[in-house]
Parts: structure tokens; C-alpha cells; sequence
């Protein structure tokens, strides 16, 4: 069996818990066994039977209303256990990256995050993952029983599968001695995530400064997108940390990467690598971003950006 | 209070990454090694609690002698004893199991490790030393209160950010924010000269297995050349014709 954790937030699947959901149908077809699928007050499961699971777990329990991430890995081994699951699927969202290796201890399980590709192989169960920040990739074998996945986002993408789905109910025993509790919760719910988006839009200390970030929340209003920025920017306060994007930073794998003004760090390009397409906007010609951008633009933000606004209002009224 | 901090040996952040022994091992010609930039942050927050609240801060890596002037550059900040567990660093579970048999030998109050390290990216080995001690863990931490036993922490999660109120003992994933760019220490000559008369300690290496090989590495497929267009129409239609990005 193939287990695997599908993240919620409001009651709705999270794209990358679908993601993967379809790649634990793409490892069980494999084996030839099937998905089962960890729902936490996830409302509507029945969505989880179109990329490929074939029964899903319904949690609910008091320990599990705030995210633990003691109570949250113990129940995941404990359900990975019921179903004798020989893979485990998390994703490489925080909360994921949390339990992760609580998980791996509890099932003495091999972990690798960061994984790009199904398995070449399940028997010897081989895999390969992202290293060195996306500067390199590591073909790498899980020789455990048990193999914990960390799947990247974007990586394998959603494959629909219709399977009929079951559910169950699931009480794991939590014994709810965890000392750590959530004081409070600060997160903006009217923006995109970094971590949730299809466009990030980043900006650099060609902005000249933060009072010009007007037309890059505009640019990123209007694509849906999640804002960024390099380094220098977060380090001189123009923008939040949480916004620093590259080595050091958030990792940003998303499906556009639109650089404004940032000449491109070896830093901050190995942080954006994994993006699918890159796109950048920088006076200098020069500037190594270019380099590693599928399409470019030599000219000034300050004359760009705001056309660009304009003409993507224009576009996407005409193509929703 | 005994801090831990875990110090992992890495290519500075603008190494050129290559390979060697037909792609099964990483070259290290040419490169210089640093402390984690995520370790280097927690370190720097503990030279804080050992400033402000009296700590004792060891550090601890798992490697071969090659690594020792990464733990003499941890001393030379300020860190009063160093150990180091000598075995080659084969995955991170394995090094997770090394040091958190320092941690228990040790009676560390708080383990600080980086929320990755920037070389094999596993993200693994603070959660898993806590899981393996009985110790409460905070991943991706940005900031951190001790008061006794007592401890307040931030996490990043996406979006935004999570106050937890915490325990000691207590092991930390850190990243920025647990100290800012800016706090980071440089050796200055004297640190240096003392460091090298501090511990450092060398630990033969429990008995632990791997759960992973590596079998191979590669690097990604060069980069085809970027198109240039000098106006936002062409970029548009490109990015929703071409590309089908938007």
C-alpha cells in the first residue's frame, strides 16, 4: 500500500496534496497496489478519487485541530502502520517538512525529500532528488522497509485518475502530552503563498527602493502571483524575510518566475532553478540573469513594469 | 544552560558544483568550505544566550579531520568546545543517530541545528536527533525565547509565521531570522588565537546504519539561450502562446 498525507487548508485540497496523490498512483501502479490517502479535517474527500486513490482515511481528533507536529507524525505512522503502507508520501510544504523526519524515526524509515521523477526502480527502490540548492540532482536508493517520500512541488504535476473511492474513519491514539501548543497564528489569508503559487513575481534592489514595490504588487495582483524578493532587499528591510527568496531563502518552484530588477546570485538562481519558466527584466545586459532566463527584457522596471501592467489588464480581460 | 549547536561542513554558497569517481562522489577541488549558513545563524544566537544568559555553547559535526577548521571557525566565534564524530557523513539519518548520541552523552538544555543544510538539502537531521532523544522540536524557527525552562518560539510556515510556546529540552531547525544578516560574527584575531587552544574533541562514531545510497549525481542539462524582446507585447504573446505560463 501507498500512503499518503493530502494537506487541506479551509476545507479545500491543497494543489500539491493532489500532486501527490498523483504521483503515489504513479509509484502504486508500480508495485502494482493501491493509494490510501490521510485526510485531517479535509471536508470533501471524494476529489482525492480523481488523481488515483482508492480509499482515504478521515481523521478527525481534538489533538489534530492546531498543527502539532508531534500529534501529526504520530499519527501518520500510526496510519501507515493499519495499512501496512511500504511508502509514505509527504510534500515539501512546511508543515510536511515538519513531521517528515519525526515520521522517518517513528517507522525507521529512510527519507528523501525534494524528489523530481517517480522511481526508476521500486525493487532496489531508487529515486532521484534534488541537491546543492537545485545546482545538482542525486540518484539515490532507499533500503529500508519502509520509504518516506518527499515529493517537490511541480515536479510531477496533477495526472487525473479517476478510481472509485472509500472512506474511513481513523482515530489514531494520541496521548496529547506534546508541551508545544500554538500561541497564535500570523499569516496574510488574502495573498498567494511563495509556497502555493503557479507565478511568483520578485523584485531587487533595482526597485531603488521600498516605496516603488507599488507596481510589483499590482504586476502580481493581476497575474494571481505571489510576491518575492533577492536577498539584499529583505537584508536592508525594503521587504518581510518571509518574501527572501534563493539559497538561503525560500526555494521557489513555481510554474513563472518574472525577476524585476534582481541581476541573478548564484544564490538566488540555484533558489529558483526549479521553476519552470524565467523571465527577467534588468537594465544591464550583463547582469547573469540572463543567462539562466527563458526570455528577457534589457530595459528599466521603472518603464516596463507599468506598460506591462497595462497591457496584461488588456490580456487578461480578453482571455479571463 | 547547555547548548548544542550542530555545525555541517559545506561548499561556500558560490561553489561550482562538480562531480568525481564517475559521478558518485562530490569534487572538492578548488572548493572552500564554510559552516552551514543556516547552522551559522543558530550558532550566532547561541553566542547570544551564552552572552546574555550565561549558556554554555559546544558545537558538533560528524566528518573527518577535513572538517576540523569549520569547528575551529565555530570556536574562533565564540563557541567553548567542539566535537567531532569521526565517520564519513553518509546520509542524514546516520548523522541524526551520531548526534543524538553526543546529545545524550552531553545533557544538552537546547540543540540548534540549521533547518537544512545547503549541500544535500535533506532537512532532516534536527527533527529526527529530536525525535531520537525525547526532545521538543521547532522547525524553521526565526526566533527564539528562553526564560528557564520555559521557551517562546516563531516558525516560518508558508505564508506567514506561528508562535509556539515550547519546553526545554528543546532541539531547533534555525534559519535567518533567528539572528539577522547582519548579527553574523567574523572571527576577529583574537578569537582565532584562542580557538586554538579550546577543546576540540574527537569522538569515535556509534554504531549506526544507512538508510539511503547514493548510487549517482549529475547536473542539470545546460540552459538553451534566452530570448530577448524589446517590448511587453512580444513578452505577453511569448509567455501565453509559447510558453503557456499565463
Amino acid at each position: 500500500m501507498v500512503l499518503v498525507y493530502t494537506e487541506s487548508e479551509g476545507g479545500k485540497f491543497k494543489k500539491v496534496a493532489l500532486e501527490a496523490v498523483s504521483y503515489a498512483k504513479g509509484i502504486a501502479d508500480m508495485m502494482g497496489t493501491a493509494v490510501t490517502a490521510v485526510s485531517v479535517n479535509g471536508g470533501d474527500t471524494s476529489e482525492l478519487g480523481a488523481y488515483g486513490a482508492s480509499k482515504v482515511l478521515e481523521v478527525s481528533n481534538d489533538a489534530l485541530n492546531n498543527f502539532n507536529a508531534e500529534a501529526y507524525a504520530d499519527m501518520l505512522s500510526q496510519a501507515a502502520k493499519k495499512e501496512d503502507a511500504k511508502v509514505v508520501i509527504l510534500t515539501g510544504s512546511a508543515n510536511c517538512k515538519f513531521i517528515a523526519p519525526l515520521v522517518a524515526v517513528n517507522l525507521s524509515a529512510g527519507y528523501v525529500p525534494n524528489i523530481i521523477d517517480l522511481p526508476s526502480s521500486t525493487s532496489p527502490f531508487v529515486v532521484k532528488h534534488s541537491v546543492f540548492t537545485n545546482k545538482a540532482f542525486s540518484t539515490t536508493e532507499i533500503s529500508t522497509d519502509v520509504k518516506i517520500i518527499g515529493l517537490a512541488k511541480n515536479a510531477y504535476g496533477l495526472k487525473e485518475n479517476q478510481t472509485s473511492i472509500t472512506a474511513e474513519r481513523f482515530s489514531p491514539e494520541l496521548t496529547g502530552n506534546s508541551v508545544t501548543t500554538v500561541v497564535s497564528v500570523d499569516k496574510a489569508t488574502d495573498k498567494v503563498t511563495i509556497a502555493d503559487a503557479e507565478i511568483v513575481v520578485s523584485a531587487g534592489r533595482g526597485l531603488k527602493g521600498p516605496e516603488n514595490w507599488g507596481m510589483i504588487e499590482e504586476l502580481a495582483e493581476i497575474l494571481g502571483a505571489a510576491t518575492a524578493c533577492s536577498k539584499p532587499v529583505s537584508d536592508m528591510g525594503w521587504r518581510p524575510h518571509g518574501e527572501h527568496v534563493g539559497q538561503t531563502g525560500k526555494p521557489v518552484s513555481a510554474n513563472l518566475y518574472i525577476a524585476i530588477g534582481i541581476s541573478g546570485a548564484i544564490q538566488h538562481l540555484a533558489g529558483i532553478n526549479s521553476s519552470k519558466i524565467k523571465v527577467v527584466i534588468n537594465t544591464d545586459p550583463e547582469a547573469p540573469f540572463f543567462k539562466a532566463a527563458d526570455y528577457g527584457i534589457v530595459g528599466d522596471a521603472f518603464e516596463v513594469i507599468p506598460q506591462l501592467n497595462e497591457k496584461l489588464k488588456v490580456f487578461k480581460a480578453q482571455n479571463g | 544552560m547547555k547548548i548544542l549547536v550542530c555545525i555541517s561542513h559545506v561548499p561556500d554558497t558560490t561553489s561550482k558544483i562538480n562531480f568525481t569517481d564517475g559521478d558518485t562522489k562530490f569534487d572538492t577541488t578548488g572548493v572552500q568550505f564554510v559552516i552551514n549558513p543556516n547552522d551559522e545563524f543558530g550558532l550566532t544566537r547561541a553566542m547570544w544566550f551564552k552572552e546574555k544568559q550565561g549558556a554554555t555553547v559546544h558545537v558538533a559535526n560528524v566528518g573527518g579531520p577535513e572538517t576540523e577548521p569549520t569547528l575551529r571557525k565555530a570556536l574562533a566565534i565564540g563557541a567553548d568546545e567542539a566535537i567531532r564524530v569521526n565517520t564519513i557523513a553518509s546520509d542524514g539519518f546516520s548523522v541524526a543517530k551520531q548526534l543524538a548520541a553526543v546529545v545524550k552523552e552531553g545533557g544538552y538544555d537546547l540543540v540548534i541545528g540549521g533547518r537544512e543544510s545547503i549541500d544535500y538539502n535533506g532537512g532532516m537531521v534536527p527533527g529526527m536527533i529530536a525525535k531520537l532523544t525525547g526532545a521538543n522540536f521547532v522547525n524553521t524557527c526565526i526566533n527564539l525565547e528562553i526564560d528557564g525552562n520555559n521557551v517562546t518560539a516563531i516558525r516560518e510556515i508558508d505564508g506567514g509565521k506561528e508562535t509556539l510556546s515550547t519546553a526545554l529540552p528543546l532541539v531547533v531547525g534555525g534559519q535567518k531570522g533567528l539572528v539577522e544578516e547582519s548579527d553574523l560574527r567574523i572571527p576577529n584575531m583574537r578569537g582565532i588565537m584562542q580557538a586554538r587552544s579550546k577543546p576540540l574533541t574527537v569522538k569515535e562514531a556509534v554504531d549506526a546504519s544507512s538508510e539511503t545510497q547514493t548510487v549517482t549525481f549529475e547536473k542539470p542539462a545546460p540552459k538553451g539561450a534566452v530570448k530577448l524582446v524589446d517590448n511587453v507585447d512580444d513578452l505577453i504573446n511569448l509567455l501565453h502562446n509559447e510558453a503557456k505560463a499565463i
